[in-house]
């Protein structure tokens, strides 16, 4: 809770109302207290089950293992919040993971081989945001074609091969920064970052505006067309950054990704309270419902559940999820 | 949106497959051939069948992303029915059927009764089937069905596949209630304008739980063809064909934003895609490679007629 207060209001729609400070919260953080409180009882009844699940092993793979995907959920976050989707970023983080390690395996220097990802991450976004706000073709068709080119394209370029014999100094994923895993690390420093700078810079209360009313938010001067090339851009920043976390976690990199990652992390932001339809919610929602995947397939293993069930249970805790949010709503409504 | 509007769009891809299918046989003298293209068609169909309820749902501003997760639930449940509950297989692959068409009557229950956005209704639902598809086959996959059921997914009838019959009667069907019915026209008159479809006093829900109901029985129907055509069942069968069969839709010019679209455009959207995928790897391109300019094919084909568009109505 200490986060949350940390933060003041985010929903614009919600501020000028002045209720008690519960309340406020309850309304303008219902669906983060959700996420964390199922966390928070996933984590007590395991642990009554299996004390084990609070060995400092399994804590650190829960929070870093699905790191990279709290950190390209803040990307996605954004690029909802403006009314929009991007189904490609699973397949550009695989790309991306290629390149880095074939850079790395071919000798460059160590951060041009985790950085130079992160440039072409951001070139590839700024042309799918030309096409969705120039072009004014939807951005679930662009980038479900931008999905198609790339996953063709990796598999036909590396013929699935796998990289390995990467620099043990490259896999900073697997290294600890004041006793704590990298990848915690960045995922907590990015994700307050943008949760500040989306309620406080007038950028992001644009993005807000322009996913809230788009005439209205043109209305009022935001140029829209600039703003959802630059969104699509900070969204391949952050699908570069994951790539990072994801290419060096591993001995080697695959020329695949985790199947329908794209959705999971689309998934990761729904869940933490983003409105697909736009306008709301929050990245530090987003990186919540990421720890809450890793949480419930770590619980899983813990409490002897076979490992087959574990999608259709991480389904009805999503489904779960889904219809108290709108029963949420609708009582507020 | 005009008639005139609507048949540009269509007009165009089949103009650019006329073109690809000459291009396609000048590459290669196996292409052009009746064995082949009948052959393609084979392999369309499952993709098909789902393409052409998705067109209405897409059609009605909505989208079904669970299809491929319907496909699996129901390919496993007809192996588990049959060898596992010990059902004559026709009444297992009904009993599966039902279940799949239930799956899709689950996701129009939480779109129009929760009012859920059907993105994430259907993404909550792609985890959840799928996880049960798993869950249920315990990774073993069922084999050694009787030689006739090989005949829905293999065999020929009047010497054309047998599946295509069924995508023949679909398709049309589909059409004439799309163009012709009241439901059709609830199904543009919702993707248009939601709200005031609903102050027209038209069925908005009612519409909306059919459709989705539909698409999980199309789903469930191209399940059961799957499993005759390639003699097995797995847990991760029609994975990502959600994907292959929006982007036939897409391309066939159904708007995702809804109110528009036809079912002859899905059509030509998916020969349009198969006969790249089929042209290109008689070519020797390998079949990651023709992913990729099918991809290519979307954008370019939206933003061909976006642009035609505009210079149309200005």
């Amino acid at each position: 809770m200490a986060m949350t207060e940390a933060l003041p209001p985010v929903r614009p729609d919600r501020a000028r109302q002045k209720p008690s400070a519960l309340r406020r919260l309850v309304a303008d953080y219902g669906q983060e207290i959700i996420v964390a409180a199922a966390i928070l009882a996933l984590f007590v009844i395991v642990t009554a089950v299996n004390p084990r699940f609070i060995s400092a092993n399994n804590l650190t793979s829960i929070f870093s293992g699905n790191a990279y995907i709290a950190v390209a959920a803040i990307g996605m976050s954004m690029v909802i919040i403006t009314g929009n989707i991007d189904v490609s970023v699973g397949a550009l983080i695989g790309v991306l993971a290629t390149i880095s390690g074939t850079l790395a395996v071919a000798g460059y220097p160590i951060w041009v081989a985790w950085f130079f990802p992160v440039l072409v991450g951001i070139a590839v976004n700024a042309l799918i945001g030309v096409l969705v706000a120039y072009a004014r073709i939807p951005s679930i068709v662009v980038t479900l074609g931008a999905l198609s080119i790339m996953r063709g394209g990796l598999i036909t370029v590396t013929g699935g091969n796998w990289i390995s014999g990467l620099p043990p100094e490259y896999l900073i994923a697997q290294q600890r920064l004041f006793g704590l895993p990298v990848p915690l690390i960045a995922m907590i420093v990015l994700t307050i970052l943008a949760a500040l700078w989306m309620r406080y810079s007038a950028f992001g209360r644009s993005l807000y505006a322009l996913g809230g009313n788009h005439e209205a938010a043109i209305a009022t001067g935001i140029p829209a067309e600039r703003r959802i090339v630059a969104v699509f851009m900070i969204n391949g920043f952050f699908a570069g950054l994951a790539t990072i976390l994801f290419a060096t976690q591993l001995q080697v990199i695959q020329s695949t990704v985790p199947p329908n990652l794209e959705l999971t992390i689309i998934t990761a932001a729904v869940i933490g309270g983003v409105s697909i339809l736009g306008g709301s919610g929050t990245v530090i929602g987003s990186t919540l419902a990421a720890i809450l995947f890793a949480t419930i397939g770590s619980a899983l293993i813990f409490i002897n559940v076979s490992a087959y069930w574990l999608r259709a249970v991480i389904g009805l805790l999503i489904l779960a999820t889904v219809l108290a949010d709108m029963l949420r709503r609708r009582r507020r409504a | 949106m005009t008639l005139k509007s609507l048949l540009r769009h269509e007009t165009f891809l089949a103009i650019l497959l006329v073109i690809v299918l000459i291009v396609l046989s000048f590459q290669s003298d196996k292409f052009f051939t009746v064995s082949n293209l009948l052959n393609q068609g084979r392999l369309m169909t499952e993709t098909g069948l789902i393409a052409i309820a998705m067109t209405f749902i897409i059609a009605t501003g909505g989208i079904d992303l669970s299809v491929g997760s319907i496909l699996g639930l129901t390919a496993i449940l007809t192996g588990v029915f049959w060898q596992n509950v010990g059902l004559p297989l026709p009444l297992a692959a009904a009993a599966a059927i039902a279940v799949g068409t239930f799956a899709g009557y689950v996701n129009g229950l939480i779109i129009t009764r929760f009012r859920v956005p059907p993105l994430i209704a259907t993404l909550a639902t792609l985890a959840l089937y799928r996880g049960l598809a798993e869950g249920i086959s315990q990774a073993r996959s069922v084999r050694g069905y009787p030689e006739w059921f090989y005949v829905l997914g293999q065999g020929e009838v009047l010497g054309v596949p047998t599946q295509l019959w069924i995508l023949l009667v679909a398709a049309v069907s589909a059409s004439i209630i799309l163009a012709y019915t009241r439901w059709g026209r609830t199904t543009y008159a919702i993707g248009s304008n939601e709200v005031a479809a609903r102050f027209s006093g038209l069925s908005v829900e009612g519409t909306k739980l059919a459709l989705y109901t539909a698409s999980g029985f199309a789903a469930a129907l191209a399940a059961v063809i799957f499993v005759s055509r390639v003699s097995t069942t797995r847990s991760d069968m029609g994975t990502g064909i959600e994907l292959d069969a929006i982007t036939a839709v897409v391309l066939g010019g159904t708007s995702i934003f809804g109110g528009r679209g036809t079912i002859v455009g899905t059509i030509i959207g998916l020969c349009l895609i198969q006969a790249l995928k089929n042209g290109l790897s008689l070519a020797g391109v390998k079949g990651d490679g023709t992913i990729m300019l099918i991809g290519a094919v979307l954008i370019l084909a939206i933003l061909a007629s976006n642009l035609f568009e505009r210079s149309g109505t200005r």
